[in-house]
């Protein structure tokens, strides 16, 4: 579905991935973790064409000539990105009717009305608020709105940077249950998460980003249980815990 | 002030204010897709009205209209294409200071083109001397024109932001650019598309006003101080509000002379009404504050 190789990208001069090659399968969760800084981000943004690459390629649902943010989201790739960014000024339906646009245009089948209620299914809080304008959502609220918004184009990739920032444990857990759930009715998913337990805990495969390259990957209990995730990213200390076994 | 008196002024309040409202929309209209305020906004009237006036001697009136306000619409978006498209992530301060760089820029081509002098598309119906009787008051019928012709096109484009993909696109954009991008709208041909959605406006309203009052390669900005008061007045990116604020403005300046005060310091009321809001309203008469609060600027 989504392979890269080599993928070389940044800002002007300067370079913030270096020779990512990555894959994404249909059906998969697959999890990106990395510290603050390690291009996690900038990896998305990428793939979803608002960066451009300065080397190596993106092969996505095989094609490797998607250049346009617009032909990408065509194509059936969709980006939650992070910080919500939902239109503030504008009502919770009119975000939603708008992350469908791309479908609605090119898509005779579309129907607004079915993604809609998908949606509100989804995410019935939502529904509560559909007149509300979006910047008035709580931080949780606007989370869900992003998701959906972009769940309005039906996308067969989804990419999320970061949804559990910011919000209570219960959110968070909430926001999993439905990435899980979007798993389970055919969609793949690409998450970056700081919350490195939680995201391996449901992916299938994850990867490792530091300073833009990429140092581990494999099955997501693997990476689960390897000492060195364990020491960096789930805050354990390995060796402190032999240690007191020793005693 | 006996009735012919009043209704007298209180039309002539009317005409300026429906021009001031629609001055108001188009900065509207790209502020509402860009987040700038175009400060050429002026100059799209007077191209409106001298481009009609110089084809209406090569061709009947309505198809003058017709191919100026055209012409416009293409200039207004040639204007963003050359000046303002390839721009990476401006600040709102340098395309200020663009727009009001080509705003003069524009002036002085026109200086050149059609000089200084006063001119004027002939009347729509009538003449000068002919006169419709309302409430005691003699209105030419270039008044109703202009009132029917600027309320109809504030209709439609409520209807346009409201009800069209294209619109809601638009707002989209104005909205959070990023997010647009992501939503697979193409960012940059909004922007266009609102300078020519502008300019065409502006261009219609300085056709069926030019009879009135007139075309002259200046007019601009007046025309663009006075736009601005009124979009502010009625709360930025609002345009039923511009309307209400348009009318209020053009009726006090109207009474205002009415009442003897001298038409010199006519302008100054503008001024001043725009420095009242700006300190005590500073999200207009009409607007929403808590709307205005989740505007970046
Ligand atoms: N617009 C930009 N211009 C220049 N440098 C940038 C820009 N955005 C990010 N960077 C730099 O690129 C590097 C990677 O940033 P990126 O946002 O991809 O990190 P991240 O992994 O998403 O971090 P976080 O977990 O904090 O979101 C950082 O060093 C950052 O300073
Ligand atoms: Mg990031």
């Amino acid at each position: 579905m989504l392979k890269i190789k080599n993928l070389e990208a940044g800002y002007g001069k300067l370079r913030v991935l270096k020779k990512i090659s990555m894959h994404v399968d249909k059906g998969e969760i697959v999890s990106l973790i990395g510290a603050n800084g390690a291009g996690k981000t900038t990896l998305l943004y990428t793939i979803a064409g608002m960066i451009k690459v300065g080397g190596g390629d993106i092969s996505l649902f095989d094609c490797a000539d998607l250049a346009s943010p617009q032909a990408i989201v065509k194509a059936g790739c969709s980006l939650v990105p992070e910080g919500r960014q939902v239109f503030a000024t504008m009502t919770v339906e009119d975000n939603l009717i708008l992350g469908g646009y791309v479908q609605y245009k090119q898509d005779k089948g579309y129907s607004r009305e079915v993604e809609l209620a998908h949606i509100y299914e989804i995410f019935p809080v939502l529904q509560e608020r559909r007149s509300q304008l979006a910047g008035t959502l709580s931080g949780g609220e606007q989370q869900m709105l992003a998701m959906g918004r972009s769940l309005m184009a039906k996308p067969q990739l989804i990419m999320m940077d970061e949804p559990s920032t910011g919000l209570a444990p219960l959110i968070v857990k909430e926001i999993f249950h439905i990435v899980m759930r979007l798993r389970d009715e055919g969609n793949t998913v690409l998450l970056v998460e700081q919350n490195a337990k939680a995201a391996l805990g449901i992916a299938d495969r994850g990867y490792v980003l530091e300073t833009g390259k990429i140092i581990l990957q494999g099955p997501a209990e693997d990476l689960l249980a390897n000492s060195d995730v364990q020491r960096a990213y789930l805050g354990r200390d390995v060796d402190a815990a032999a240690a007191s076994c020793d005693v | 002030m006996p009735l012919e008196l009043f209704s007298q002024y209180l039309f002539a309040g009317i005409t300026y204010g429906i021009i001031y409202a629609i001055v108001a929309i188009g900065f509207n209209i790209i502020y509402n897709t860009t987040g700038i305020i175009n400060f050429a906004q002026g100059e799209f009237v007077m191209l409106g009205g001298m481009i009609s006036i110089s084809l209406n001697s090569l061709m009947p009136l309505p198809l003058a209209i017709v191919c100026a306000v055209f012409i416009t619409m293409l200039f207004g978006g040639l204007l963003e294409i050359v000046f303002i498209r390839w721009l990476e992530s401006p600040s709102v301060l340098r395309m200020i200071i663009i727009t009001i760089g080509l705003s003069i820029v524009i002036r002085e081509v026109a200086l050149h083109i059609w000089g200084d002098g006063v001119r004027a598309l002939p009347y729509f119906t009538g003449n000068v001397v002919s006169s419709v009787q309302i409430l005691g008051a003699s209105i030419s019928p270039q008044v109703l024109w202009a009132l029917a012709v600027c309320s109809i096109m504030v209709l439609m484009l409520s209807l346009f932001f409201k009800f069209t993909s294209l619109g809601r696109e638009m707002q989209a954009c104005a909205s959070n650019r990023l997010a647009a991008t992501l939503c697979g709208i193409n960012a940059r041909n909004m922007v266009t598309f609102s300078f020519m959605l502008s300019a065409a406006i502006g261009a219609v309203a300085g056709c069926v006003v030019s009879p009135i009052t007139s075309t002259q390669y200046d007019m601009g900005t007046g025309l663009a101080i006075k736009g601005f008061t009124v979009a502010v007045l009625g709360g930025l990116g609002n345009s039923m509000a511009a309307v209400a604020a348009g009318l209020l403005l053009g009726i006090i300046e109207a009474f205002s002379v009415g009442v003897g005060f001298p038409l010199v310091f006519q302008d100054a009321i503008a001024i001043s009404i725009l420095l009242v809001i700006l300190f005590v309203r500073p999200h207009g008469l009409f607007g929403n504050k808590e709307a205005a609060g989740l505007k970046e600027f």
